[in-house]
């Protein structure tokens, strides 16, 4: 084999330690069968010993048989496994190739070329973190250069190595290499590349694949195993948000509960406070557990138990992030879409949505176009084919937690799944969520507000009349009470009865204790906003002070400021409770109007005028005044 | 300006050792980061080529090799940073087989893994145990019998199921040896059909498994390579080569209709190498025959036969041999060729692996048919 290393016939033990610390590279190779791919990967097995004598026996034996290299040995039959394909002389799908150096283990994606296997490169590519795209030298960049490069960029590879191949036939001309470069990086420029390394090649003879090409004495780039061997793909994502997908939940008895998965970005340690998205429920990082003993600190793509200091449900499909960087929640989505069957795409159809750890109903409900993967151009489009690329709007029956696919790869990824076959029939990137107005609010009760404003259909609101006494704060709030109960609406009515005797019993009608008693009310008041009611508080609250500050008690549109404007003259006419006579005998103190002062409301959003209408319709006007501004059609459409 | 390099003064000497031990230091950064040399002297000296022209004697600027000092030790810190989180090769192999191993427990009704007592599955088994802890794993263990398996792999297979605490679910094929169906007797391809492929739809279908876990690798042969770790099976165990479906990501669609079945195959992305390794690096507890003693053994065809049991036919011409000997496969034993060896440790074996010339599955009787007939016999369900 391969591990031409003195130490394994000299000291097996230091060859062992040696190995152990060899890191890890996911490629794809692509380019159609002309351009030499199976012969290049062939050449890595091949140059780097791991081909066994009895397999170079039969593939020397299948040379002579079906080979196309006379009586050379076909590295391509190395690679082309199925039957099919050896007799088509074609690969088909993706087969996956493995070789090792002393520095790297390597796995190779080797995928079709042809536009009708577009899904396999693409299945490939879903792995990989380094592109090989091969470029038979005499033709240069062609469409399916193209094509190919777009597909890479599509599934995230950032690091493209372009293999000018077959150098051998142009003899090494350094000229037609340097066009190939240039007019590569020219039309890559917009896919997002983090490095582009072009090698001119011969998978045939052997130049710069492993070791660098006597015939390429211009060229001072590495050969393509160097590049493997040193390409630094792991760099900065440990810096990215941390994000566990919840795949398991290990309950072995009632003392231990712990949540599995593999880390999909960042690190994680002891300590950490961390949120569940969807549910926003809060806790810190008690362990990281695994079968080798507890760890400190975690990182992407360890497989780890965690447990944490709190109590929380926390179910398969939710993702654990870290408090300083949760990632988004949504039921809509932009995100482009592969499809992957037969059968067409259809709009509006529901499918199953799979994503590393969720499984979810979803349609797409929009097909905005399809992208023509030769020029990168936007094409209108009723449905998708097999193989064809289009942007679409995605909507999920419930929402899932998410990171945008160009993010992270882990978090944005999905798959459409059909209901009655169980085919896999399209593969996703998620590009964003289309609503982010339904952002959830990062508070422990996952029952909120919102939530509940949306189970009662309503927005809640706090309707504060103000006005003197007797003015007819309490019979239009009450007729208000009665027609939004009619309605079905939920709703609740503060009042001097029902707050002074109970829980401001121990005020008087002092100036401080006006104050403090109107305090009270609107914070009583802003928990039965909270609690998704529509609240109505009725009091005479003179002062624009402490009517203001239970305003600010309150989110922007909830507080309604009901003026209920009588005349001094005409509500101590009145006089429903003859508390005006009394005040006026000196029996009652600081009574607003004799010997208080009212300051009326200066924006209030309702005026009623008591002299010019009647109670029941001043209550019709403040309920159209809810109703125009969308307090009861929560929910709906 | 000074400059640092070869001469004769005591100066000079002190430089030289400096010099010697910041080359050290560079190769030692090297092994342990991946870097190549190369790479390093770019960083150090914004030079490739730096670090080799201070080996052959070159010269550099006292203020050049401070700088450079500097920078090393800061790229030696960044790696000691570096080091609590790396991950080896083995180490990726063995998250990404935890991950489809929680998959299946997750998403599965009623899965199985089935259990060889080779190797690969002692290495699945392991990882098995780390993916489900503390809990042990969800599901049973099951090994389909073929009645002629090594009796050493047999004590193995009960002792560890026992150890891990796992439920074992033995299969016989009961029509097989209501038959006689034998090696022997039948002949390698008749045997392996009956007892073994037959023997695990049977199997299968008793239990009604929707899932099961094998321990196959994609480089052990050709067809394997394009097989799907999530392995679709219809009604009849069949694999569709040609209409696989894709798999992108670490996202497996495990959904199946009723009778219909997954082959789950954690180990698809391991070699035999790092099989090795992960045996040595953890302590797997493997069978003993894969470690070389002396056995006896008779010669057919050229194969070295153990007689581990007196159904083995001994001729007139067979001469029972002690001799050294160990497995690389393990399997019905009369279909299971010994090597002569004298690696009598894992580390042995390993060095031996590494230095051997010919493929694992030579041994084994059942490939050496035509290129494709793996690729057949799967689709016939085979696993």
């Amino acid at each position: 084999m391969a591990h031409h290393d003195d130490l394994i016939a000299t000291d097996i033990h230091a060859y062992l330690r040696a190995q152990e610390n060899k890191s890890y590279l996911r490629f794809i190779t692509c380019g159609s069968v002309d351009d030499g791919k199976s012969t290049l990967i062939g050449r890595l097995l091949y140059d780097s010993k791991l081909i066994y004598e009895d397999q170079l026996a039969s593939i020397e034996k299948d040379s002579k048989k079906s080979g196309t290299q006379g009586d050379r040995i076909d590295l391509a039959l190395l690679v082309d496994g199925l039957a099919a394909e050896r007799e088509q002389g074609i690969t088909i799908d993706v087969a996956y190739r493995f070789f090792s150096t002393d520095k790297r283990k390597f796995i190779v994606a080797d995928t079709p070329g042809h536009v009708q296997y577009t899904r396999n490169m693409a299945t490939g590519a879903s792995t990989a973190d380094v592109a090989v795209l091969l470029i038979d030298a005499r033709y240069g960049v062609q469409e399916q250069t193209r094509r190919h490069a777009f597909i890479a960029s599509l599934l995230g590879i950032r690091h493209v190595v372009v293999a000018v191949n077959k150098m051998d036939l142009l003899d090494f001309d350094q000229r037609a290499f340097n066009e190939i470069d240039a007019s590569f990086r020219e039309f890559a420029a917009d896919l997002g590349f983090a490095d582009i390394v072009c090698i001119p090649m011969s998978a045939l003879e052997g130049d710069n694949v492993i070791t660098p090409s006597e015939n390429t004495c211009w060229y001072h780039g590495p050969t393509l195993l160097e590049y493997l061997e040193t390409a630094d793909v792991d760099g900065g994502t440990l810096n990215a948000p941390f994000r566990l997908p919840v795949q398991w939940v290990n309950r072995p008895n009632l003392d231990f509960r712990g949540f599995s998965g593999t880390i999909a970005s960042g690190t994680v340690e002891v300590g950490d406070d961390i949120i569940v998205v969807p549910s926003g429920k809060r806790s810190t990082v008690k362990d990281i557990v695994t079968f080798d003993g507890n760890r400190k600190i975690a990182r992407e793509d360890m497989a780890v138990t965690l447990t944490l200091k709190d109590e929380i449900d926390i179910s398969r499909g939710d993702i654990i992030c870290k408090t300083d960087a949760p990632a988004e929640q949504a039921d809509q989505f932009q995100a482009q879409v592969i499809w992957m069957a037969e059968q067409r795409l259809f709009p509006g159809r529901e499918y199953l949505l799979k994503t590393g750890n969720k499984t979810i109903p979803a349609k797409v409900s929009k097909l905005k176009h399809r992208i023509d993967i030769n020029d990168f151009s936007q094409v209108a489009a009723n449905t998708l084919e097999l193989n064809e690329i289009g942007v679409v709007t995605l909507s999920l029956n419930a929402p899932i937690a998410f990171d945008p696919y160009s993010d992270n790869r882990a978090t944005g990824a999905f798959i459409l799944i059909d209901r009655q076959t169980h085919e896999t029939i399209g593969a996703g990137m998620l590009n964003f969520s289309l609503r982010r107005a339904k952002n959830v609010l990062w508070q422990d009760l996952d029952v909120n507000k919102a939530a509940r404003s949306e189970q009662k259909g309503q927005k809640p609101a706090l309707l504060w009349f103000t006005g003197l006494s007797g003015s007819g704060k309490s019979t239009i709030a009450n007729l208000v009470d009665k027609r939004l109960m009619d309605m079905g609406r939920h709703t609740y009515t503060l009042d001097g009865d029902n707050v002074r005797h109970g829980l401001n019993r121990d005020l008087n009608f002092s100036k401080a204790d006006r104050i403090e008693n109107i305090r009270r009310i609107g914070e009583v008041a802003k928990l039965m906003v909270d609690a998704g009611l529509i609240t109505m508080a009725s009091f005479i609250s003179p002062y624009r002070a402490e009517r203001q500050m239970a305003r600010e008690l309150l989110e922007d549109g909830e507080f309604i400021e009901i003026y209920v404007n009588t005349p001094l003259d005409v509500a101590e006419a009145r006089d429903v409770k003859g508390l005006y006579a009394r005040a006026r005998a000196g029996e009652i103190k600081n009574f607003t109007g004799i010997d208080s002062d009212y300051e009326h409301p200066e924006n209030p959003e309702i005026i009623v005028d008591t002299v010019k209408m009647s109670a029941e319709e001043a209550a019709d006007l403040i309920v159209d005044h809810l109703s125009e501004r969308g307090f009861f059609n929560v929910g709906e459409g | 300006m000074q400059i640092c390099g070869i001469g004769p003064t005591p100066q000079s000497e002190l430089a030289m050792s400096l010099i010697e031990t910041f080359l050290t230091r560079v190769d030692a950064l090297s092994d342990r980061s991946g870097q190549s040399v190369s790479t390093l002297s770019r960083k150090l000296f914004n030079d490739g080529k730096g670090v080799a022209r201070l080996r052959e004697g070159g010269q550099m600027t006292i203020k050049t090799m401070d700088a450079a000092m500097n920078k090393l030790a800061n790229l030696e810190s960044e790696a000691d940073g570096r080091d609590a989180l790396r991950m080896t090769h083995l180490d990726r192999l063995e998250a990404e087989s935890i991950h489809i191993m929680r998959e299946v427990a997750s998403q599965c009704e009623n899965p199985v893994m089935l259990y060889s007592v080779g190797k690969d599955s002692s290495v699945m088994l392991h990882l098995a145990q780390k993916a489900f802890y503390p809990s042990p794993p969800p599901f049973p263990l099951m090994h389909v019998d073929t009645t002629w398996k090594f009796k050493e792999m047999i004590e193995f297979r009960d002792r560890r199921a026992k150890e891990v605490g796992m439920e074992l679910i033995v299969h016989i094929n009961q029509d097989g040896v209501d038959q006689g169906m034998g090696p022997f007797t039948h002949g390698s391809a008749v045997h392996t059909d009956v007892m073994k492929t037959q023997g695990l739809k049977q199997a299968l279908d008793k239990h009604k498994f929707d899932a099961a876990f094998g321990g196959a690798r994609r480089d052990e042969e050709k067809s394997r390579a394009k097989e799907r770790i999530f392995s679709f099976r219809s009604e009849n165990h069949r694999w569709d080569a040609k209409n696989q479906r894709p798999e992108l990501w670490n996202i497996y669609n495990t959904r199946v209709h009723k009778n219909e079945s997954m082959r789950v195959f954690p180990l698809s992305n391991w070699t035999e190498l790092d099989i090795w390794q992960y045996i040595e690096r953890e302590n797997v507890p493997i069978p003993d025959l894969y470690l070389s003693k002396k056995r006896p053994v008779v010669e057919k065809d050229g194969v070295l036969i153990m007689v581990d049991d007196d159904r083995m036919p001994i001729g007139p011409d067979d001469k029972i041999e002690e001799k050294m000997v160990r497995f690389r496969t393990l399997g019905c034993y009369p279909l299971t060729g010994a090597v002569e060896s004298e690696a009598v440790t894992l580390p042995d074996v390993i060095q031996e692996m590494l230095l051997t010339t010919t493929s694992e599955r030579q041994g084994r009787v059942i490939d050496s048919d035509a290129g494709a007939s793996m690729e057949q016999k799967k689709q016939e369900g085979y696993f």
